[in-house]
């Protein structure tokens, strides 16, 4: 049809090529390098507060309050030190690592099976089921910390991991069926039906065969509920006293005590952003898919 | 795909059932327990009806708190919604430097709330933060802990720096899935450079932005830890959302009728926005005829 329109006035072709031609070349020349201007200045945005916090971490107090500079003129660790060598910074770490740790498998536990069952059937009243886990996923915590508070302290599970483990559960839950359920959703179901002409029971095609297939989708997962745990304060601050109190917790209460020592709390903050920085690399194509729940 | 029905089903839902009912339903149940009761101390409680949500929706501190909610989520989506739209169509499209910028991207998002708070607490004070430094040599008073301005260009700041990188994330994921015919099309029209968003790519990422849009708003809506940590709630009550003002109803003041009922409507205004949002998102899975 084109073809057929435009033949009529082929004369100008040759001038619309050129055109055309030169258009192409100074987008080559202009468009990339407007692109890598706009990349840049949104990473600097994004990297400076990050860089002002490892710059600071690497300081001495003295300095940090003393002369203003961008980089560190005296170069310590010493922040670093206090916080590995001190049992009540470095338990925490421990603690969150504990009920984060906790949470992930928990979640990922139960909504294996439930994701599975999402995906492949449907049955009274799932797409109800379906909606009332995402609106827990939605559920404000602050909602949730006074009951919480009362429902683990009246059990005498307050001030341990499962109770917080337990907690997060709350909006972990249904971020793994929701991400896992998007995964299955692309397995064909030939596999299954072949599966069990082959004679394979069902939990044994399900860890055999059904998992490694997902095993991408079980690692995003396992992710973002560990992300999400270790990111979440409020909850996990409510719950815990002394014996489980996340290292987020103690950075709080130091900020609140007298006498801030900011190099310690900068580097307190820099270690909790190394677990996140680790493993990124492995899932970044699927990040947005986690965000989305599942749904890219 | 249609799905077998199989009521058996049931069964392997059945621990997800049980423990978020745990984790979900009880607190439930007690918040909406504290709501129609009041009580003199000492665990004695009496029926108190209605009165507590009377009191609520009466209540000035309420509607103030809503108020500022509203205000913040709508300049946070006026913000980062176009922000994102914009970075997603200056990422690179495949290669080494695909990867770089979206792992340097979703670093903010990876990193615990209250440090967020932390790193802008920092950054934006006179005396050590880069920001605050630099606006201070300016000759601009900037003091986010006394100047009802400068606290607010902060919490939005720190949030924009925050979450942009998801609505980036997910525009980014929704150009990937434009095939490249569409662009050629698009070529041999002569489309203007405006046109090709307006008409191809903005259409094709529509379902994705709709998810990060509602995200956004459901986030920013329940945010605590952030502005909590940078202000305080401060100055006065100038960045007290809806969140600052229930803990510190609920665990501060230990005001447990109104808390729980004040809990209650802000948890049917979150129902009502979720319905919305899984609404949008079944529509979008029959869309792409999954």
């Amino acid at each position: 049809m084109t073809d057929a329109t435009s033949a009529p006035d082929a004369a100008s072709i040759p001038g619309d090529v050129t055109a055309a031609r030169r258009r192409a070349k100074s987008r080559r020349r202009f468009r990339p390098s407007g692109s890598v201007v706009v990349m840049t200045l949104y990473l600097v945005f994004l990297m400076l507060p990050i860089y002002w916090l490892i710059n600071m971490s690497l300081k001495t107090n003295t300095e940090i309050l003393g002369a203003f500079s961008l980089w560190p003129r005296d170069l310590t660790f010493a922040n670093y030190v206090k916080i590995l060598t001190d049992p009540s910074w470095y338990m925490g770490y421990v603690n969150s690592i504990i009920y984060v740790t906790l949470n992930t498998v928990i979640s990922i536990a139960v909504a294996l099976p439930a994701a599975y069952a999402f995906s492949r059937y449907s049955f009274m009243g799932d797409k109800h089921l379906f909606f009332w886990l995402l609106t827990n996923r939605m559920a404000p915590p602050a909602v949730f910390a006074l009951p919480f508070f009362q429902l683990y302290s009246s059990v005498g599970l307050f001030d341990t991991h499962i109770a917080v483990a337990l907690a997060h559960t709350l909006f972990n839950v249904p971020l793994a069926v929701w991400i896992l359920e998007g995964f299955m959703r692309g397995v064909p179901r030939e596999i299954d039906e072949t599966a069990y002409l082959d004679g394979y029971s069902f939990p044994k095609f399900f860890v055999k065969i059904f998992m490694p297939l997902v095993a991408s989708g079980v690692g995003v997962a396992a992710f973002f509920c560990f992300m999400f745990s270790w990111v979440e304060l409020l909850l996990s601050r409510t719950l815990t006293s002394v014996d489980a109190k996340p290292i987020a917790a103690t950075m709080t209460r130091t900020v609140s005590a007298s006498g801030l020592d900011w190099g310690v709390l900068a580097a307190a903050g820099v270690l909790t952003i190394v677990p996140g920085a680790l493993v990124i690399w492995f899932v970044r194509n699927y990040i947005a898919k986690g965000f989305a729940l599942g749904r890219v | 795909m249609n799905k077998t029905v199989n009521q058996k089903a049931w069964f392997l839902v059945l621990p997800v059932l049980i423990l978020v009912g745990f984790s979900a339903v009880i607190p439930l149940m007690t918040v909406v327990n504290y709501s129609v009761q009041d009580t003199f101390g000492n665990n004695v409680f009496f029926w108190a009806g209605l009165d507590w949500f009377r009191d609520m929706l009466e209540s000035e501190r309420m509607w103030n708190a809503l108020g500022r909610q509203l205000v913040f989520s709508g300049i946070i989506l006026a913000i980062e919604v176009p922000l994102g739209i914009f970075v997603a169509l200056n990422m690179p499209k495949k290669g080494f430097w695909a990867s770089f910028c979206l792992v340097l991207m979703s670093l903010p998002l990876l990193i615990p709330w209250n440090v967020v708070g932390t790193i802008w607490q920092i950054f934006g004070r006179v005396d050590i933060g880069l920001l605050g430094y630099t606006l201070a040599k300016l000759g601009i008073s900037y003091n986010y802990t006394q100047d009802f301005f400068a606290a607010w260009a902060t919490v939005i700041v720190m949030d924009v720096w925050h979450w942009t990188s998801l609505v980036a994330l997910l525009a980014y994921a929704g150009l990937q899935s434009i095939p490249d015919a569409y662009y050629q099309a698009a070529k041999i029209d002569q489309a203007s450079r405006w046109k090709v968003f307006r008409f191809i790519e903005l259409p094709k990422m529509a379902g994705v932005l709709m998810i990060a849009i509602l995200l956004r708003f459901m986030d920013s809506f329940m945010i605590y830890t952030e502005p909590f940590v940078v202000t305080g709630g401060g100055p006065g009550n100038a960045t007290t959302f809806l969140s600052i003002d229930l803990v510190k109803m609920a665990l501060g003041q230990f005001d447990l009728g109104p808390a729980a009922a004040f809990s209650l409507m802000y948890f049917l205004v979150i129902l009502l926005i979720s319905w919305v949002f899984y609404t949008v998102m079944t529509n979008l899975d029959k869309r792409e005829g999954r």
